[in-house]
């Protein structure tokens, strides 16, 4: 029976179907940010569902010449079953903070990752120069992005006397002041904040997917049912990405009365700011975004460790 | 109307391909998704890969050149997918008619399922040939 509760949690909920709901729904605010931003209407909240219905159950899915069809598909279902284990394993331990094991932490970094490893997989596989030169630009991308993301992830981890467990780090905020209460707590955050812009593809570090540029990138060959399941996992990674700023500064999610409301306001207040930064910055190239992540950001990091370690 | 046409016109990813055009029904395009009109509202976007795409919007007066790159674009399109023709030239090679490098108008190529006639198309007759594409889809439904 335990078996049976882990697959419904897997794939209903909080894991695969719940996730994909809120990811949509998050893409949605996405869209009409966006849309507002630029003084226009936007869409209405279902069109992101109407779009991944319209993919998964109406539209050919075609076979590009010369591909590796094993790899071509299973690297979309890779990377939503990937997102869709950070979002089971970060709310249930939001919700049960005893429910997590050691090392959680860096189980979910490391799945966080595999959706950008599918995408530059599926990229090279699929026989295109474009798809390659989208998936080389990921794979430099990540390179730069992990060396300051982790470092910042260890001022929270340090924080809480070096817990490598969501649900020390959720307690431990709670027993003596949230992380980004502290000088070194609001440098990572910041420093995370531009991070997860890039693990979430958002624009100014979209060039792996560069719609005018190299044309989608990765995804150019994918139609159909795969490209679906990529939009899903897609959808799911911005959905978790808040949740896990949340947990990391915020103290978790808040499930009791007002709580709720302000876990809900940081939430919107993470996600705007993420929509506002891809909103009002331009595309940089490739050289430039890894300069700016190994150069002032890891700095930043590193003094943020410093201070963590001094105790501010 | 059923749940399938729904979906399928409620959200139209839009290829546009330039086979030959003077430029200004492309801007005419780029028109269709500023504020004023705003085509996102009913889900329509412009994609980058003809692989993601429902609608191929082809302008221009389809020259010699083109012709065999608009069959393959059409055959990679995945199924269901619509043509529209834009401009006069899209729907019958427009003043170029009689020119030695327009081969054939576009609906001699491949099926057309609207046309958006104007030189260049002001937004309206944009949205018009939509809402005309939509019954089309809706009638091939119930016949």
């Amino acid at each position: 029976m335990k078996i049976l509760g882990y697959i419904f949690s897997f794939l209903v909920f909080p894991g695969f179907l719940f996730s994909s709901i809120m990811g949509l729904l998050v893409g949605w605010v996405d869209r009409k940010v966006t849309a507002r931003v630029q003084w226009r209407v936007g869409p209405p909240w279902y069109q992101n569902f109407v779009d991944v219905v319209k993919l998964l159950l109406y539209k050919e899915t075609l076979i590009p010449a010369g591909v590796s069809a094993g790899t071509f598909f299973l690297m979309p279902v890779l990377a939503a079953s990937s997102a869709s284990l950070v979002s089971t394993i970060m709310l249930m331990v939001n919700a049960f903070p005893k429910s997590g094991f050691i090392g959680d932490v860096i189980v979910v970094v490391y799945l966080m990752i595999m959706p950008s490893l599918a995408l530059m997989l599926g990229g090279f596989a699929s026989a295109n120069a474009y798809a390659s030169l989208g998936a080389s630009r990921e794979m430099k991308l990540m390179l730069s992005y992990e060396l300051p993301f982790i470092l910042s992830l260890v001022v929270p981890i340090m924080k809480s006397g070096f817990a490598v467990k969501f649900g020390t780090i959720i307690s431990h905020q709670h027993a003596s002041g949230l992380t980004i209460a502290s000088a070194s707590g609001v440098i990572s955050f910041f420093v995370m904040l531009l991070c997860v812009q890039a693990k979430a593809g958002f624009i100014p570090f979209d060039m792996a997917e560069a719609e005018t540029e190299i044309i989608s990138g990765p995804f150019i060959e994918y139609s159909g049912k795969a490209l679906g399941i990529f939009k899903l996992a897609k959808a799911i990674l911005t959905f978790i990405i808040p949740i896990f700023m949340i947990t990391l500064y915020f103290g978790g999610i808040n499930f009791k009365g007002w709580g709720f409301i302000t876990s809900v306001l940081e939430y919107v207040l993470i996600l705007v700011l993420m929509i506002l930064i891809k909103n009002t910055n331009p595309r940089v190239r490739i050289d430039q975004a890894v300069r700016f992540f190994w150069g002032p950001l890891t700095a930043f990091s590193i003094i943020a460790v410093v201070l963590a370690y001094w105790g501010f | 109307m059923g749940l399938k046409e729904k979906i399928l016109t409620k959200s139209l990813y839009v290829f546009h391909l330039s086979s030959g055009s003077c430029n200004n029904c492309d801007i005419e395009i780029l028109d269709c998704l500023t504020p004023r009109y705003d085509l996102e509202r009913f889900g329509i976007i412009l994609v980058g890969s003809i692989k993601h795409a429902d609608v191929l919007l082809c302008t221009g007066s389809t020259n010699r050149q083109t012709i065999p790159r608009i069959k393959k674009l059409y055959e990679q399109m995945p199924k269901p997918g619509f043509v529209v023709a834009f401009g006069a030239c899209g729907a019958s090679r427009g003043l170029f008619k009689d020119s030695y490098n327009t081969g054939a108008p576009l609906d001699e190529i491949i099926p057309v399922d609207a046309y958006i006639p104007g030189c260049p198309p002001k937004p309206e007759a944009v949205i018009a040939a939509l809402v005309k594409l939509i019954d089309k889809v809706n009638a091939k439904k119930k016949g």
